[in-house]
């Protein structure tokens, strides 16, 4: 099985290959066996004195030569290079890359293997796991979450502060960073702007935001009543770890709580499929990490909120 | 031969050195183009669609390539962050690929659906927003540009010579690809073209 069209590469690029070593070594040869007069100069002068001698070449130089001619006939037979030989080392990058796979998963086994009976919460506890956990949340989370696991405003939730979009127990927590998650706030502009503005007086009541027009907070809680808020929200509007739905008592925003923003929410949405790609989510990372890794995330994300 | 003859006959110089200076090439380059590994792409890979394309302007335009490199090397310090290691047939339809050589920034090739394109917008508009010690300049502007009127100007025409040199769009492709231009701004295009970056051998869904 080659990976060249056609087998005639093959014995071109060794042909090639050997022609160009050999013929390196026939010249060098050529030029040591020719006849030198040592001292004579080949006529050129400039600057009045200087002049180009014809020496032979030196010989610790041309021994040289002949060693890196040796050598690379060497490699050639060790390493592939000479067509679809693959040289007796057998040497692939990917072969080089799986033994370097193989052996680190040798040697960090037992570190993740320490933990694998561990109760998250214990695991919490351990000196030792937390710091691997957050070098892995500094290489694989803080891009969204921030190196403190603070979070950002425009959907990049706190880790920190025990409020918990999908749940916090440690088993929701593993499942999130696991299989990742997708809460979807969908579009109400059909609601009709004045409602918005009632559902987001009503929204920025229930956690004292200030700025809060009384008599549209209560028409925007009958609003709340009629539309499918409490689906994702909870009829207490207290959230919904099953549907990603935040809870909207507690003055923690994913986006600002300033009422622009909060009416924006609710007329066009957030984190909705379409546009160009993705929008907001919190990727799965299972594949890519594996699952130890992911469950000593989840005991470092849960060790955050709860010291 | 001796180096009189060589250097008093200019026409032998000149072919000597061509010579000395397509060996290499010549067992080196040459045979690539007749090499499977090379040539086809791994499932899943597709040509840019227009969007794309004219995000890959504007990432070759500003310069993306000068800190950030698309080429994750087999070792495992490089696939422990970024995933799958980059292969030849991921880059088929890449002309000219935008591999670089220089990591300022971290490697992109795995990038797409990574983050959101919200996190994008937000990470080019002021890089501080969302990495703090982050020291990539701001790309503010791209979102006040519309891509038809700068790197999408002539997209027929980029399709049409990636066309020529074997990408396979179709005519409803090059025919469309204003269309799907539409209004979107250069930093739309910029983000989908990340967002399709390195998605064929991701291990990251």
């Amino acid at each position: 099985m080659s990976d060249f069209t056609h087998d005639f590469w093959n014995f071109y690029i060794a042909g090639v290959a050997l022609v160009g070593i050999i013929g390196c070594a026939l010249f060098l040869w050529s030029q040591g066996s020719a006849s030198y007069t040592i001292g004579k100069t080949t006529g050129h002068s400039w600057d009045e004195d200087l002049e180009e001698f014809n020496n032979p070449l030196p010989k610790w130089w041309s021994w040289m030569f002949y060693i890196t001619v040796v050598f690379s006939l060497g490699y050639l037979v060790y390493y592939p290079g000479l067509g679809s030989f693959p040289g007796l080392g057998k040497w692939t990058s990917v072969g080089q890359y799986d033994a370097e796979e193989k052996a680190a998963a040798a040697d960090y086994a037992p570190l993740y293997d320490r933990f694998k009976g561990m109760a998250i919460p214990a695991i919490a506890k351990d000196a030792k796991a937390m710091e691997m956990g957050q070098r892995l949340f500094r290489t694989y989370c803080i891009q969204c979450h921030g190196i403190d696991g603070g979070g950002k405003d425009g959907g990049f939730p706190n880790l920190t502060d025990n409020d918990w979009l999908h749940g916090g127990t440690p088993e929701r927590i593993v499942e999130t960073i696991g299989n990742g998650w997708q809460g979807v706030m969908t579009p109400h502009d059909y609601l009709g702007a004045d409602t918005v503005r009632n559902l987001a007086h009503y929204v920025r009541s229930l956690s004292n935001q200030p700025g809060v027009d009384a008599a549209r907070a209560n028409l925007g809680r009958t609003a709340w009543m009629n539309s499918d808020c409490f689906t994702c929200h909870g009829t207490d509007a207290k959230g919904n770890p099953d549907m990603g739905g935040p809870n909207l008592t507690d003055n923690i925003w994913l986006y600002k709580s300033d009422e622009a923003t909060v009416i924006d929410t609710i007329t066009n949405g957030r984190n909705l499929e379409g546009g160009t790609t993705t929008n907001n989510r919190m990727p799965a990372w299972k594949s890519f990490l594996g699952e130890d890794k992911v469950k000593l995330l989840a005991a470092y994300v849960y060790g955050l909120s709860n010291k | 031969m001796s180096q009189e003859k060589i250097e008093k006959n200019v026409g032998l110089l000149i072919v000597v050195i061509l010579l000395a200076v397509i060996w290499g090439g010549l067992v080196e380059i040459l045979p690539l183009f007749f090499q499977k590994s090379t040539t086809t792409p791994v499932d899943g890979v597709k040509p840019y669609d227009a969007v794309q394309l004219a995000g890959r302007e504007v990432y070759i335009r500003e310069g993306c390539y000068n800190c950030h490199s698309q080429m994750i090397r087999p070792f495992r310090g490089e696939t422990e962050r970024y995933g799958h290691y980059s292969v030849a047939g991921e880059f088929v339809y890449d002309h000219p690929f935008q591999w670089s050589s220089k990591r300022t920034g971290p490697d992109l090739h795995r990038v797409g659906g990574r983050y959101s394109d919200e996190w994008h917008r937000i990470h080019l508009r002021n890089p501080r927003a969302a990495e703090a010690d982050s020291n990539m300049p701001a790309y503010f502007w791209l979102q006040d540009v519309k891509a038809k009127d700068s790197v999408g100007k002539n997209i027929e025409a980029k399709m049409q010579a990636l066309s020529l040199l074997g990408v396979p769009y179709q005519p409803e492709d090059i025919s469309n690809a204003r269309k799907a231009l539409g209004e979107l701004t250069e930093e739309d295009v910029l983000i989908a073209y990340l967002q399709g970056l390195g998605t064929a051998l991701t291990t990251f869904k």
